[in-house]
């Protein structure tokens, strides 16, 4: 590929396409389109029907039980996912340990935990972020002591997003304190049922319960849960950064959020015509709709540079920091859009059988898909961080 | 940087204490998290009219100080730096300024009555999402000697349990103001009822919707052209007051920012350190000073009664809804993940930041209405 796909991820497009058309319900891609967060069984659903179709763990190599895609390809499929408003595969389990396991897990490691991925035994969640250790992750400081056969973990976790409906947390603790921070970190598997753990909540500014802080006292992990070597955790969690970020602008989903706003937009009436006729509304929607464009066209030179053999670098970084300036700007035309149908509070507007709302349908979650979508430019990397990287690997400052 | 005279000054300073003291962020969680039905501490609201807050607009004869709006201004920008939750831009300016302008046995009876704390007055004019109150569908006709109102208002601030509500309706032709008494308007009947309306900044409003229902001759309080001044001047004043609020909540961001820069550290030194960081609250800083002497010139406008008051408050608020945008983002962006928790206060911030943009009319409205008017 160049700038366009070839006639056979064409014809496989279609397929996805045609996939979504049959599997996802409507209601849930009719919740998700107006800014709804799915369910846990919600989530459980699709990612059986993707399993079904064998198309959940579509990176993994086929011997273990993966479709084997290509980066074009998974682009594809995500691509057309977001645009029809399914939801994401969570990428706790499939997408982040998975990778990991595969290239440096044990045989006994690959053997038990990948198959229950797949088949949604476990839920996963990831224990890397501390209060301490954000932007500056190396600094954790979570402890985890041999024992015998088991390792005693102490410390917490932050951010840890769906720690609450998780069986299993894949965490980065701290083995050594000799020599370099880095490399005195270790990679640890941990049973989320183990005595010792405490989740608590963490309410965000929407109302929403996304993440957690996650406490551990003296939990005993048995030391076959320890993946690759003792204090090289760092190298393969950086190994999980690198590994197929093409996506992380998340295309798909602001171009559907474009469609969407567009045609609320239409529907607002100012001065008895549409919204999106008024001049001052219309250069943000035009501004945003061109870097979004110009974005699109980016990360095809992205994937083209993967697909021809590259690895994603800081390239992910722009992405990153374009993709998530876009989003957020789309979320804040929308909740404008809205005006001050966007502020009533419904925290009960999720709920089956909710019919209290004021205004327009598109009103219901606008303000909190603004105020919850703020977290993109924090989360994986803040943006700051992203800059940082684009500095020193790119520039060389 | 700021210079006041000395009555502003120790109005000022009796502001910051009385309100760090009593009527602190902390105070404004207790209220969202007790579901406080009328979204303010009703004793508190006395105090604040003991220390003269709601007659900072009502002459002296009628139990103000007429201290004037930019004295107004001064403690809501105190407000909004502790979210405060009070109907006083309400009562204390939307109602106290129309009243004002009205005169007579009205302001006579009802002025006082602010003045003292002991009345919560609401404005009912807007009836969408979107602040129009030159076109209201609202409509008045006259039936004996009474009349008959019909239509739907919504966001109205503080309207839940107020004692009166200040209702813009049309009647022959001509924007009119009637005093209405929610206890004897025909609310709780079919075709007549008010309900509150959760916004995202947990305060009280109300929207009610009304048909025929019969009002007494002496609830007519203006029309014509007496309503449209009234009504012109309080918003003005509104404008410029909530322009106040919105920087103080911008300044109180900015500064917890700072704060933070000063205490939080990574890479084993505070982050305040990182001039990318540095250069974006300075640019924060200039931008807040930059809407300070908007405001404070847009509330001394309307002091001094200057033709330009209607520019300078329609200015401001546009300019203020986009700092405070900028101030409620950089702050939690700032903060990293902790800034997008519920605990810490900047979310509270950013909400009611959202809805006051939204109040009296958003920047694109009166962007435009400066494009159209200044033919600019």
């Amino acid at each position: 590929m160049d700038l366009s796909f070839s006639a056979e991820e064409e014809a496989f497009r279609g397929e996805v396409q045609a996939f979504l058309k049959e599997k996802l319900r409507p209601e849930l891609s009719a919740k998700m389109k107006l800014g709804g967060a799915p369910s846990k069984a919600e989530m459980e659903e699709w990612h059986a029907l993707l399993n079904e179709r064998g198309w959940l763990a579509n990176h993994w190599p086929k011997e273990y039980g993966g479709a084997g895609w290509t980066p074009v390809k998974k682009f594809i499929f995500e691509l057309e996912s977001e645009l029809a408003f399914a939801p994401r595969i969570v990428p706790f389990g499939v997408s982040m340990l998975a990778p990991v396991l595969i290239k440096y897990g044990s045989d006994a490691q690959k053997k038990h935990w990948l198959p229950r991925i797949l088949d949604g035994s476990d839920w996963w969640c990831q224990g890397y972020s501390e209060p301490g250790a954000g932007s500056d992750l190396a600094s954790l400081k979570t402890s985890a002591v041999r024992e015998g056969d088991h390792y005693i973990v102490n410390g917490q976790k932050a951010w840890t997003t769906m720690a609450q409906h998780a069986d299993m947390i894949f965490c980065l603790v701290r083995t050594s304190k000799e020599g370099k921070r880095q490399e005195g970190i270790s990679f640890l598997l941990i049973d989320m049922k183990t005595a010792g753990i405490d989740v608590k909540p963490v309410i965000t500014i929407e109302g929403g319960h996304e993440v957690n802080e996650v406490f551990f006292t003296d939990v005993k992990v048995p030391i076959e849960n320890l993946v690759g070597e003792e204090n090289k955790g760092w190298t393969y969690a950086k190994y999980l950064l690198t590994y197929e970020r093409t996506n992380i602008a998340g295309i798909g989903g602001s171009i559907a959020l474009l469609g969407h706003l567009k045609q609320a937009a239409r529907k607002r009436k100012k001065h008895g015509k549409p919204l999106l006729d008024e001049p001052y509304f219309a250069a943000r929607v035009a501004r945003v709709e061109i870097a979004l464009e110009n974005m699109k066209t980016t990360n095809l030179r992205v994937l083209a540079d993967v697909a021809a053999g590259g690895a994603p670098g800081a390239e992910s970084s722009l992405l990153k920091i374009k993709g998530t300036v876009i989003y957020q700007e789309l979320t804040s035309l929308m909740r404008r859009a809205m005006g001050a149908y966007a502020a009533p509070y419904f925290p009960e507007a999720a709920d089956e059988g909710f019919n209290g709302q004021v205004g327009p349908d598109e009103a219901l979650h606008a303000a909190e898909d603004y105020f919850n979508h703020r977290k993109l430019s924090i989360f994986g990397g803040s943006n700051e961080i992203q800059r940082n990287i684009v500095s020193k690997m790119m520039l060389g400052l | 940087m700021e210079i006041l005279i000395e009555d502003h000054q120790m109005l000022l300073n009796s502001a910051t204490g009385y309100l760090a003291k009593k009527q602190s962020v902390a105070a404004f969680r207790a209220l969202r998290d007790g579901d406080e039905p009328l979204g303010y501490d009703a004793t508190a609201y006395r105090q604040m009219a003991d220390l003269g807050w709601m007659g900072l607009v009502l002459p002296e004869e009628y139990g103000g100080s007429d201290f004037g709006y930019r004295a107004a201004g001064l403690i809501a920008e105190q407000m909004g730096r502790n979210l405060t939750a009070m109907p006083f831009v309400s009562t204390a300016i939307l109602s106290a300024t129309i009243l004002r302008e009205i005169g007579g046995d009205m302001l006579t009876e009802w002025g006082m009555k602010i003045a003292m704390g002991e009345c919560v007055v609401a404005l009912a004019i807007d009836e969408g999402a979107k602040h129009r109150p030159g076109q209201i569908k609202t409509q008045a006709v006259r039936d004996g000697d009474g009349y008959l109102l019909s239509g739907d208002k919504s966001f109205i601030a503080d309207g839940m349990g107020a004692d009166r509500l200040i209702v813009s309706a049309m009647l022959e032709g001509e924007l009119t103001l009637f005093w209405l008494d929610p206890l004897e308007a025909c609310f709780g009947t079919s075709c007549c009822d008010i309900a509150p309306q959760k916004l995202l900044d947990h305060r009280n409003y109300a929207s009610f919707y009304i048909k025929n229902c019969r009002l007494n001759e002496n609830t007519l309080i203006a029309k014509g052209e007496v309503a449209e001044k009234a009504l012109a001047k309080a918003l003005c004043a509104g404008r410029a007051v909530v322009a106040a609020e919105q920087l103080g909540m911008a300044k109180e961001c900015a500064a917890r920012t700072v704060e933070y820069l000063n205490t939080r550290k990574q890479f084993g030194v505070l982050i305040g350190v990182f001039q990318t960081l540095q250069h974006r609250m300075a640019h924060l800083y200039c931008e807040i000073e930059q809407t300070s002497s908007l405001v404070a010139q847009a509330l001394n406008a309307i002091d001094e009664n200057a033709e330009e008051c209607e520019k300078l408050s329609r200015a401001a608020k546009a300019k203020v809804a986009k700092l405070g945008k900028l101030a409620t983002e950089e702050a939690v962006q700032m903060h990293g993940g902790i800034g997008m928790t519920d605990e810490l206060d900047l979310g509270l911030f950013m909400k009611r930041d959202r809805v006051l943009t939204e109040f009296l009319g958003d920047a694109a409205c009166h962007i435009e209405w400066l494009l159209r008017e200044q033919k600019i």
